[in-house]
């Protein structure tokens, strides 16, 4: 298990969080290559159907990172996406989702450092939790049966 | 049948140094779709996008990928370029290899394995990209500076003067922020007043430029060229059309113990008051956390000798409602207040003094009328030590960064003090002397070698008093740490500039980015440092970080120019990213539901209610419908939709579902 490299889908922010990553890599500060981003206007467009098709096609883990809370860029975008989460979370928790394999988290455009850190915790939590196979397999069992 | 082509870019060696881009272009290449893959070591110099152009026509691509830096840095570049090309741009995405990727991992094969995921995820977007034309919108030219320090002032009247009007908001009760407290300025010596107070004067005269002072922002709302922002005038408690400013009121005022902030605290002022003689307007403010009538109920000795019946004691603040085509935030800095060092004896001995103190003190209008003295005990002090980097340098009890003014106005400080007391002695302790800027270095010069300054390299561990001497005890680093006692009859701290009090509140408001140090964020460190993140919102001064007086009025000048640049078009053009619930043919109309949860989550109240009706009136359907011209893309309400009938241009529900496929699938 050692040489397991997860794959992380990172949700951002264009106005903070990528901004953020961007000044990551301004800054040279090196951190885990195994996440990788999308990027969304803003978290309160992420739909969090998205978090569970990622899962499905073989995410290990998530990251869902934007702007600061009053810092939104849109006024309120965040707060949308922070309810969103606390809602959801119980959902996956019931389902059965290990709610650890997601990280929610602030960074600003000006926290290129706290970037790489929220990806490198990330990245070394999910390495220890091992590989999310059985959210597939469920996934994969559920359409066999279908089928 | 999409016809892809992708462009790798080296950027230099700064992605291929880690990415093996050769092999990322042979992987993509066999993409479905992707009918070019290519590389090259510019792809934003002409010759590049000379090649995505040219690629273009040859291939007749209908859709673009530019791997090379982020989207924030040159997607308008490349978008252009392939609007020159006749594509539409935003058939143009960008993959960021080297922010995300090449600059911050190891050359190996993951980082070239990332890169292709990177690329393949925009190839997989740009697949499912559609033509959009830009938004037109109509720009009001009206500027909105907020601050009236230096750099709010010549803003303000570098827009002016091009024919525009300009609003200026300042929140206390005069115009010329921390420029009109400085006694001279340097690197030449000239007294600020001098060259400050005609300029505020004719802020105040310009036929273009209204004037709000004792005023502040309130709200912000809107998007450039149509900001809708309300202003709240905070009572001065005057009619300001009836007072003539002759002044009387202040005088007879029976409150006199105030600190006068003016005078960073070394003086005292009364509740009603004017803060300084060259203030603009020269009309005074009532003060009502201190005014005795709104304490007690009683006094109005204003009121009574005011000769032209000018207080108003019931006055209510007054809220403005302005439409604002372009904002220029200029809020200046503060000074940290220096008792964060204990050790330096701040607050607790009255002889050890902040910067600014010490510009009240040499300045002709201060409390002494500029002479050098003591405030514990008026005595000119025959030895005084100026004690740089105050907090600036220090991560770990100050800030990390340098504050850039203190070396120049630590000299400027110690050669005022030698030219009015000639036989003193003036120390500065300093970490390094940087004077990079026009006759800096030479003003520096001037001070050790024409006026006897003595610089010494090292810092202060402690500043005690003993027999009414203050001892400063500290090392010098050229003599290898050898220790060092100065006894000192005053010492002038040269603390660090910090970003104003209030300013994270209204980066809040208007929606823009600030550092963590609470400087409002520049759009991009090098190339937009006038620009913020917020289209129609720009940076003058030391709001950004700290600045000294030339550079502050170069940046205001350049806001100027891109405000007078605005506002020089008929019509704005915007991004059209916007949302957009779908639209079917009858009986269906659109698979809203009309459920209008997304109208309280929107933050700009763009989302309306479209009605389909019969020929006889009667009501078919209710659906939601998204103004345009207010939508900002925020996207809000494409999550929230239950019934999925919203969808945004540019990150529809098919696009980003793609993304997530393609970065976790490999095809």
């Amino acid at each position: 298990m050692s040489d397991f490299e997860p794959k992380i889908v990172a949700f951002v922010c264009n106005w903070c969080t990528y901004a953020g990553a961007d000044l990551t890599g301004t800054s040279r500060i090196k951190y885990s290559p195994n996440v990788k981003i999308i990027r969304f206007p803003c978290t309160g467009r992420i739909d969090f159907m998205l978090l569970l098709k990622a899962f499905a096609n073989g995410a290990d883990g998530i990251i869902v990172s934007g702007c600061h809370p009053n810092d939104c860029h849109y006024t309120s975008g965040n707060f949308h996406a922070k309810r969103r989460w606390i809602m959801f979370r119980e959902l996956m928790e019931f389902m059965g989702i290990d709610t650890n394999r997601i990280t929610f988290s602030w960074v600003s455009a000006a926290e290129g450092a706290k970037w790489a850190e929220v990806v490198n915790t990330t990245s070394a939590r999910i390495k220890e939790l091992g590989p999310y196979v059985s959210y597939k397999e469920l996934v994969n069992r559920s359409i066999e049966e279908e089928v | 049948m999409a016809r892809i082509g992708v462009f790798i870019c080296h950027c230099g060696e700064n992605i291929s140094a880690t990415v093996d881009c050769a092999k990322v272009a042979e992987t993509i290449g066999k993409l479905r779709h992707v009918v070019l893959s290519t590389e090259y070591k510019y792809m934003c110099s002409d010759p590049g996008q000379t090649l995505i152009k040219d690629a273009i026509k040859e291939y007749n691509l209908t859709g673009v990928v530019v791997s090379a830096c982020s989207p924030r840095m040159h997607e308008p570049t490349f978008r252009r370029a392939c609007a020159e090309a006749g594509l539409n741009p935003y058939m143009c995405e960008m993959a960021n290899l080297r922010e995300h990727c090449s600059w911050v991992h190891e050359k190996n094969d993951i980082t070239t394995e990332k890169a292709i995921d990177i690329v393949r995820t925009q190839v997989e977007k740009v697949k499912l990209n559609y033509a959009l034309q830009p938004i037109k919108v109509p720009v009001t030219r009206r500027a909105l500076v907020i601050g009236g320090g230096i750099a709010g002032i010549q803003a303000a009247l570098d827009i002016a003067n091009t024919g525009h009007r300009v609003v200026m908001v300042e929140r206390s009760p005069s115009i010329g922020g921390h420029m009109s407290q400085l006694s001279e300025t340097f690197p030449t010596l000239d007294c600020s007043q001098c060259i400050l107070t005609p300029r505020m004067v004719e802020v105040a005269q310009h036929p273009n430029i209204t004037l709000y002072t004792y005023a502040e922002v309130e709200s912000v709302e809107g998007f450039i060229g149509n900001f809708k922002v309300k202003i709240r005038k905070k009572a001065k408690s005057l009619d300001e059309k009836i007072c003539t400013g002759c002044g009387l009121c202040t005088t007879k005022c029976p409150q006199k113990k105030i600190p006068n902030e003016f005078e960073q605290g070394m003086g005292n002022r009364p509740a009603i008051y004017i803060p300084f003689p060259q203030a603009v307007p020269n009309k005074p403010v009532i003060d009502r956390e201190n005014c005795t009538y709104y304490i007690k109920g009683k006094c109005k000795v204003c009121e009574i000798v005011c000769p032209t019946k000018a207080i108003r004691f019931d006055q209510p603040d007054e809220i403005l409602d302005l439409d604002i085509g372009a904002i220029v935030i200029a809020t200046g800095f503060d000074v940290k207040h220096a008792d964060f060092f204990p050790e330096y004896g701040y607050g607790k001995y009255k002889d050890v003094i902040d910067g600014l103190q010490f510009e009240r003190l040499a300045s002709a209008s201060g409390p002494t009328s500029g002479a050098i003295l003591r405030p514990s005990d008026g005595q000119v002090p025959k030895n005084i030590v100026f004690v740089a980097c105050a907090g600036s340098r220090d991560p770990a009890k100050g800030i990390e960064y340098c504050s850039k003014i203190c070396c120049m106005y630590t000299a400027k400080h110690a050669m005022l003090y030698k030219h009015k007391v000639h036989e003193g002695k003036a120390y500065i302790f300093y970490m390094d002397i940087r004077a990079a800027g026009k006759n800096y270095e030479e003003f520096v010069r001037r001070a050790i070698e024409e006026d006897h300054v003595e610089y010494v390299r090292g810092r202060i561990s402690t500043i005690y008093e003993k027999n009414g001497k203050l001892i400063v005890k500290g090392a010098d680093t050229l003599l290898g740490g050898q220790p060092v006692e100065v006894e000192a009859d005053m010492v002038v701290l040269a603390t660090a500039g910090v970003a104003n009090s209030g300013a994270e509140e209204l980066a809040q408001k208007l929606h823009v980015s600030y550092d963590s140090h609470k400087f409002f964020a520049e759009a991009h460190p090098k190339l937009k440092p006038v620009e913020t993140n917020t289209a129609g919102i720009f940076l003058a001064g030391a709001c950004q970080n700290p600045k000294d007086i030339p550079d502050s009025v170069s940046q205001a000048s350049g806001a100027a120019v891109k405000v007078a640049g605005l506002f020089s078009q008929d019509e704005l053009t915007r991004e059209p990213l916007v949302a957009q619930v779908n639209r079917m043919a009858p009986p269906l109309y659109s698979t809203c539901v009309g459920c209008f949860l997304c109208q309280p989550v929107c933050p700009y109240q763009a989302i309306e209610r479209e009605e389909f009706k019969a020929r006889d009136g009667k009501l078919i359907k209710a659906v939601a419908k998204i103004n345009e011209g207010l939508c900002q893309g925020c996207g809000t309400c494409v999550a929230l939709c239950r019934s999925k009938s919203i969808d945004l241009h540019g990150y529809s529900n098919q696009q980003v579902y793609a993304e997530v496929m393609a970065l976790l699938n490999e095809y």
